[in-house]
């Protein structure tokens, strides 16, 4: 055993970047809701970038650590301690046996991830270590953490090369509006000029229902042409889903495979980093962009994970 | 396939439609490029999700940015001719009609104006195209079901429904994958798992695939069940015959 769970917080699951290739099985991919701090966290250990994590969720947990490794938290804040100090964010952090890491209270975003140097020693089920709840699958027992739960790193690295250069800035800024990117379509023929000019226009709120599945908008009615439903396709992670009613909802890492509603847009996968930082209260204003908009964002994103992974190998003389 | 569109989903996939309809011709269509699809081997290609209408590519742009992936799709639209496309396989699924494991088999019947063994006759002579799976891990979205036995569903969903259970909704009929609350007319229930995530094909059918139920007493079912339970067990499949 290495950690031990006290407390476990509202939601703390563990994800890595996804279950790919089984959903034209009908199996949800999971994985990371801000995909972009998992893999910082994990690349300031030496981790791959997709190394499984831990979730954490607006209220988290109470950890106890019965082993030496490096930690790194990245993400959203929810005011974390260790032994009672406040716990840095987006470095590599060392943890004895008998330190206990709590998390005090949301301060900005909505998750934190929490990643360990060597990974966490949990099975990997169809290719992945992501928990998909809803069919209890990945993870840990397919479930979200629960107290007196234990857990066991897989190849601790308790000597971590140069520990005290592993610092990046702090990445996630909270918004008071978050302009999320979207390239139009898969349905975007299914609205009315008027529909789609709202869409591009007004801030909607996000409600009080938001989890892994999704996050439900509130605000101006979007209208269709002739009604919401389509006959079932595919879904993206970050499309924006319309049913008959007009307001939109974003499908998340947990969304079904297939569904039947319109999808207006799908949020960049650039922007997934605010997507999974969304929560209740929330605003948000839709920006179209081009695919080879988003495309070059992402390449951009990409070429930061790597400016750092070699600024750590540098340092270690590789 | 002259009607083909490609929408827009995202920047890390996309969707080929080939019709707006649910029918076989469009479902073929969709299998038959997929197979050719995966043939091609085309790098940075990540998964293909078949459904009703339409086929989600899912891809990565740092190995394959849109405008490539779109000329590679679209080049092997007009190669699709001379590619050769094996027939459907079909896959027998041993089911055990009526009694406790099908207790909605009497209301079926009765709904029908036919008699029990007639439900079962009927059920199991079709071969159900596999349009998708969707809504859960292992769950088919199946067609051709005769209309003399659709049934409406429960009007009160039962809690918990086993895996294996067979049941009729309105036109539908198909398996539940999972234990699950639902609210299908259940007639039978299948010793075989369409899904377990620790096997090594954890999902039996795919999209494109035929499902044909067959018969089985309490002890066919039963020595099926051991097997399955011991990692023996093989699915029978046979080719489809054209029709």
């Amino acid at each position: 055993m290495s950690i031990r769970v006290i407390q476990p917080g509202v939601q703390t699951t563990v994800q890595d970047l996804g279950r790919f290739g089984y959903q034209q099985y009908g199996v949800p991919v999971a994985g990371a809701m801000d995909p972009r701090s998992l893999k910082l966290a994990n690349i300031l250990l030496d981790n791959d970038p997709g190394e499984a994590a831990l979730e954490i969720t607006i209220m988290g947990p109470q950890l106890e650590f019965t082993e030496p490794n490096y930690i790194a938290l990245t993400g959203g804040d929810l005011n974390a301690v260790l032994d009672g100090k406040p716990m840095p964010r987006y470095e590599a952090v060392k943890v004895e046996p008998g330190q206990v890491l709590r998390f005090l209270g949301l301060k900005n975003g909505c998750r934190a991830y929490l990643a360990f140097a060597g990974g966490l020693d949990i099975p990997a089920v169809m290719g992945s270590r992501s928990t998909y709840m809803k069919a209890k699958i990945g993870g840990y027992e397919g479930r979200k953490l629960e107290a007196g739960d234990e857990l066991k790193f897989r190849a601790p690295q308790p000597d971590l090369p140069f520990p005290e250069r592993r610092k990046i800035g702090i990445d996630f800024t909270p918004q008071r509006q978050y302009d999320l990117r979207v390239i139009l379509g898969p349905q975007d023929d299914y609205f009315t000029e008027a529909g789609l000019e709202t869409f591009c226009r007004e801030v909607y709120t996000v409600s009080a229902q938001f989890d892994r599945m999704g996050c439900r908008l509130d605000g101006t009615v979007i209208e269709h042409k002739n009604g919401g439903d389509i006959i079932s396709d595919g879904i993206a992670m970050g499309a924006v889903q319309v049913p008959t009613a007009g307001l939109p909802i974003i499908m998340a890492a947990d969304r079904q495979t297939t569904g039947g509603y319109t999808k207006i847009a799908t949020v960049i996968s650039a922007d997934f980093r605010y997507l999974g930082q969304l929560k209740g209260g929330d605003k948000v204003h839709f920006v179209p962009v081009t695919i080879e908009q988003a495309q070059n964002s992402r390449m951009l994103d990409e070429a930061y994970y790597k400016m750092i992974t070699d600024y750590f190998d540098r340092d270690r003389g590789l | 396939m002259e009607n083909v569109r490609f929408l827009l989903t995202g920047d890390t996939s996309l969707t080929v439609e080939f019709g707006n309809e649910i029918s076989e011709a469009i479902n073929h269509d969709i299998r038959a490029y997929k197979i050719a699809l995966e043939k091609a081997g085309v790098p940075g290609i990540v998964e293909l999700v078949p459904t009703y209408r339409s086929l989600m590519v899912h891809y990565d742009p740092a190995v394959l940015p849109y405008q490539e992936l779109r000329e590679r799709l679209e080049k092997l639209l007009d190669d699709m001719g001379e590619i050769e496309i094996p027939p459907s396989p079909v896959l027998e699924i041993p089911v055990l009609y009526g009694g406790e494991m099908g207790p909605d088999l009497p209301f079926v019947a009765e709904h029908a104006g036919l008699s029990e063994e007639e439900v079962v006759q009927i059920h199991s002579s079709a071969e159900y195209l596999i349009y998708m799976l969707g809504f859960t891990p292992g769950f088919t979205y199946l067609g051709g079901m005769s209309e003399k036995i659709a049934t409406p569903r429960l009007k009160q969903p039962r809690v918990k429904i086993p895996a294996g259970s067979v049941g009729i909704a309105g036109t539908q009929t198909g398996v539940y994958p999972i234990d699950s609350p639902g609210g299908w007319q259940l007639i039978g229930r299948t010793p075989v798992k369409m899904y377990d995530p620790d096997r090594e094909t954890p999902i039996l059918p795919e999209a494109g695939q035929y499902i044909k139920f067959y018969p089985v007493t309490q002890e066919e079912y039963d020595a099926i069940r051991k097997e399955v339970e011991a990692g023996t067990y093989v699915l029978k499949t046979h080719a489809r015959k054209e029709v």
